[in-house]
């Protein structure tokens, strides 16, 4: 099989083609690092690639196959986790020089359990550090760009494994999702994120960004792909107590049981805001066509408090986040900038080591939590959230979905809204839903955007909302969308469009 | 006014360390001994990714406290994060219980202590919680530079917070030696003040006799031993009349303890105070103790020092004794098997306390590793009620089979004060019939004595007796003795 063959393969099919021996492990993983040399130059979704590791670990599968060893759900499939991710022996800094050097001495549960499975872990991919971001501009590092056009951002937090997974660099990514981190980057490269429901996959060795939101999950070419990374990393995990400790069925399957019958909600008020991009709406509306012609029915849903998600949302995840993030005080691991004084010394290292957009939502935290504002902020948005997370499961009384776009523009260019971080917080309206109520939601590919004059034709996604560890339905009726469909088959240029062949007029790109 | 007219108020912070394999919150092994910096892991480093989970066996030593306290176990309880800034704190925040402490309410007894109806004192509980021990900072002497231990970090601690209700530094002294005896009674804590397992903060004010409303307070931090404790109150309590006396107010200040001086210094005042940003702890669900698992820690309960004392001063032992051996629960067990090896109460606790406690004590011995083991002691008084041995003579006895069985060491065949008895003749001999025999013998070898008794001098009657110890050995039970002196010597020739 040719390297362009390999990589355009599904995880499963690869998997499968290592365990029956018509591929090697090692075949795979050149045609995936192939891949990715023509492609870094340009997008820049890794932010350390572990060939050494990688080369190893394909080795080891080979030798396993070789020996008769039985071998596991993901054997030889290369995947590469977002740098949020503990990985014992390999530098992991979610994105922030604060972590600068730090090598994991322990294994996290997500690396544990993908390695277990036969895995080949291609590298650490880049994010918005601490994974605060919707567009993977807030980094010391390299941005990373958008396969379909390097002009435009790839979404964040999870922007490295949205764009390596589109671009093919690896088979499929591990992405955390505190506000839509997983589906909106997803959506903005044209690939299917599933943010499983709170406490269905370990957050142990999941670098914090705000505890109670945060979740890990895949990213795929594919529903099945994602269905199938989620059968390796969910089920109970005894170093997370948070961990739901609930028995995990068969994600595969329920990817086969169709839509028939699915009463899919739509949450009409949402649709009419002003900030929604014609384009989104489009192909959100076929989306939902799509469905019902599978044998699912729409029916309108009321979410009274949706208005409120957006403020109640930033003032939790600032104040879990300032607290998750006052251990980077550069005396144990990572960076330190040693001054004379402890305190002087605390604070060099965090002035030095964390970026602007962290600072910002540090102090943002750390105001709320203040004893004379926490009640008029902190305990506000708790109260706020339940009546949130009510909404929701009123409106599941009256329906098995909830459909709704993930972002409200098909993109963004680099850029444009780099100096508005209020305006990317508002783009997150559609998709922190799901983190304040702990539900099961995907962004699955839904089209492109029409090109014009001022954007390049861009992947738009559709989100599917299930309630909490209602995963087999979510899957049901994302795979039924995607038989139907030939989006996810969509690829992004190859080779790459240079970054820098001319520059976009940001005023076209939309949404307010 | 005079030192007279006021009066202290005093409430206690007591931080407790739980006696567990591990960490309240992971799986490293806790210890008091290791050197620094070895019993640590991933998370009590606090490295990126780690997430806390709980320690049922900590949780259920909490139980059993909040049991023996009489507190209100609350169903569901919840974790907060405190924040601060320091390097002993490796996560920049200590996981806490604060405002939704699994235990409230319930008091503690304080023996020797009389509440204003003079019913025994009984200190009143605000909370129980459950925390996260911090490490330890090392100054090094002349260096530019401190160390951190982590090895204490993430230990599991209780902390125990009274109401303030306590009258004098001597009571607050008493209060944490109960609740020191209970943890160790309960086994949950080595409660060690010198190792840090035990802690103490004291809030202290005073007021106008008479006064119901609470005057303003000061904390005083780390007083680690009882000594201290007492005395630093009693120097705050002094500071604090001082002040109003010369028309100063009290500022709330938190300070700490010069033992050289003998005076309390402030440390920081009520402006510097930290806010610690209390936060829901979200790394933790809500801590769920059911009644089945309170139900089990009940059943498991031992017996606890309040009803000990109580069951020991209503079989006739003293208030003094009462404390003492129910101080410890080694001591209490002992004396429990004891009276169930048969002893009466009260002959028991002299015995314990005088004279075993009293070679124990010289010895430097546990009472756990006594040589005499209770049942022994019970066969000993036993046979002293049943005048088989004189009371001398029972001394002799215990101190022969404490000596040799500590020498033995437990080696030599079964001795037994009976067997002791035997050997060494000490058994008494209180029939009648062969102590008569000696009697006349003694009367028919005196005439003349005997003649001086009968003309009135009486005194001449101890005489007798030390001739027929002499003949006996010793032996002859004196009641016995003293009874046959008078009828013979009563009767005419």
């Amino acid at each position: 099989m040719t390297p362009n063959r390999i990589i355009e393969l599904s995880a499963r099919a690869i998997a499968r083609h290592v365990r029956e021996g018509s591929l090697r492990a090692t075949e795979v993983l050149e045609a995936f690092e192939a891949r990715a040399d023509a492609t870094e130059p340009v997008l820049h979704a890794y932010l350390l690639r572990a060939r050494d590791e990688a080369r190893t670990a394909a080795e080891a599968i080979d030798g396993a196959r070789a020996a008769g060893h039985p071998l596991g759900a993901l054997a030889g499939v290369p995947i590469g986790l977002k740098d949020l991710f503990v990985i014992e022996g390999m530098h992991t800094r979610a994105g922030s020089r604060i972590l600068e050097g730090w090598i994991p001495p322990y294994q996290g549960t997500h690396a544990a359990r993908l390695l277990g499975a036969g895995a080949v872990i291609t590298g650490k991919l880049a994010m918005d550090e601490f994974a605060m971001g919707s567009s993977n501009e807030n980094t010391p590092y390299e941005p990373v760009r958008n396969p379909w056009d390097p002009r435009y951002v790839p979404g964040g937090s999870s922007g490295g494994s949205a764009a390596a997974v589109a671009a093919g660099s690896c088979a499929a990514a591990l992405g955390s999702d505190t506000g839509g981190s997983i589906r909106q980057p997803a959506s903005l490269c044209g690939v299917v994120g599933l943010k499983p429901s709170y406490g269905r996959v370990s957050r142990h060795g999941m670098i914090a960004f705000a505890s109670s939101l945060d979740q890990a999950g895949p990213i795929a070419r594919d529903v099945r792909d994602a269905a199938a990374l989620l059968q390796v990393l969910a089920g109970p995990d005894p170093l997370d107590a948070t961990c739901v400790d609930a028995p995990v069925p068969d994600y595969l399957a329920s990817c086969d049981r169709g839509a028939a019958g699915l009463r899919v909600g739509v949450h009409r008020e949402a649709l009419a805001s002003e900030g929604l991009d014609p384009e989104v709406a489009k192909a959100f509306e076929h989306a939902l066509a799509v469905l019902q012609d599978a044998g699912a029915t729409l029916v309108d849903v009321e979410l009274p408090h949706a208005e409120h998600a957006i403020a109640t949302y930033y003032v939790l995840c600032t104040a879990e986040a300032a607290s998750n993030l006052a251990r980077y005080d550069g005396l144990r691991y990572g960076a330190r900038i040693a001054r004379a004084s402890l305190r002087e010394t605390y604070e060099a290292t965090r002035e030095a080591g964390f970026s602007a957009e962290v600072k910002r939502r540090i102090l943002l935290g750390t105001f709320v939590l203040r004893k004379d504002s926490y009640a008029a902020y902190y305990g506000q948005a708790q109260k706020v959230r339940r009546l949130i997370a009510r909404d929701y499961a009123r409106a599941f009384e009256g329906c098995d979905l909830i459909a709704s776009p993930v972002s409200p523009v098909p993109g963004f260019a680099v850029g444009e809204r780099s100096h508005d971080p209020l305006t990317m917080y508002l783009s997150d309206v559609f998709t922190i839903g799901a983190n304040l109520a702990g539900l099961a939601a995907i962004s699955i590919p839904a089209g492109l955007s029409a090109a014009t004059s001022g954007r390049p034709a861009l992947p738009i996604g559709v989100q599917l909302m299930a309630p909490a560890l209602q995963e087999p339905t979510l899957l049901a009726a994302a795979a039924a969308h995607e038989d139907a469909t030939d989006h996810h088959r969509l690829r992004p240029p190859d080779p790459p469009r240079s970054a820098t062949a001319s520059e976009p007029d940001p005023g076209a790109g939309g949404a307010s | 006014m005079s030192v007279a007219d006021y009066e202290p108020v005093i409430g206690l912070e007591v931080h407790c360390q739980l006696e567990t394999a591990s960490k309240m919150f992971s799986a490293c092994p806790v210890g008091l001994l290791a050197p620094p910096n070895t019993l640590v892991d991933a998370y009590t480093l606090g490295l990126p990714g780690t997430l806390p989970v709980p320690n049922a066996r900590a949780v259920h030593h909490g139980i059993a406290l909040a049991l023996a306290c009489g507190c209100q176990l609350h169903e569901r309880s919840r974790f907060a994060r405190k924040h601060y800034f320091y390097p002993d704190l490796p996560k920049g925040y200590q996981i806490t219980q604060a405002h939704e402490p699994y235990a409230t309410g319930g008091s503690l007894e304080v023996p020797g202590f009389r509440d204003a109806e003079g019913r025994p004192k009984r200190v009143p509980l605000v909370r129980i919680h459950f925390e996260e021990d911090a490490g330890k900072n090392v100054h090094v002497p002349g260096e530019d530079h401190s160390l951190i231990d982590y090895g204490r970090a993430g230990a599991p601690l209780l902390e125990i917070v009274s109401e303030p209700t306590i009258g004098s530094p001597e009571e607050a002294a008493a209060y944490l030696r109960e609740l020191r005896t209970l943890v160790r009674t309960l086994g949950i804590s080595q409660a060690n003040m010198e190792e840090g397992t035990l802690r103490c903060d004291a809030n202290v004010s005073v007021r106008r006799r008479g006064s119901t409303a609470l005057g303003v307070r000061c904390e005083i931090k780390n007083l680690n031993s009882f000594r201290f404790l007492a005395q630093a109150i009693a120097a705050e309590i002094r500071r604090q009349i001082d002040l109003l006396e010369q028309g100063q107010v009290i500022e709330s200040v938190t300070l700490s303890y010069d033992v050289e001086r003998d005076r309390t210094r402030v440390m920081r005042s009520k402006e510097d105070a930290a806010d610690y940003r209390y936060l829901p702890e979200p790394d933790l669900p809500p801590l769920w103790i059911s009644s089945e698992w309170i139900d089990r820690v009940r059943s498991e309960l031992p017996p606890l020092p309040a009803a000990r004392r109580a069951g020991y001063l209503a079989q006739g032992i003293s208030e003094d004794d009462a404390v003492l051996l129910a101080s410890e629960p080694a001591l209490g067990d002992y004396l429990d098997r004891t009276l169930a090896a048969g002893a009466p109460a009260k002959k028991a606790s002299n015995w314990l306390t005088v004279e075993l406690l009293g070679k124990l004590n010289a010895d430097g011995i546990g009472i756990e590793r006594s040589p005499v083991t209770p049942e022994a002691l019970a066969e000993l008084i036993a046979m002293v009620e049943a005048d088989e041995v004189s009371g001398r003579a029972a001394k002799a006895i215990f101190a022969s089979l404490y000596g040799e069985l500590r020498e033995s060491e437990g080696s030599t065949p079964p001795l037994t004060p009976r067997t002791i008895a035997e050997r060494d003749g000490h058994r008494q001999v209180s029939d009648a019939g062969v102590l008569e025999a000696a009697v006349r013998e003694v009367l028919a070898g005196h005439p003349e004595q005997v003649q001086q008794f009968r003309a009135g001098k009486t005194k001449v009657r101890g005489f007798f007796v030390g001739q027929v110890m002499k003949k006996t050995r010793g032996q002859a039970n004196p009641q016995v003795l003293g009874e046959l002196l008078d009828r013979l010597l009563g009767e005419d020739d």
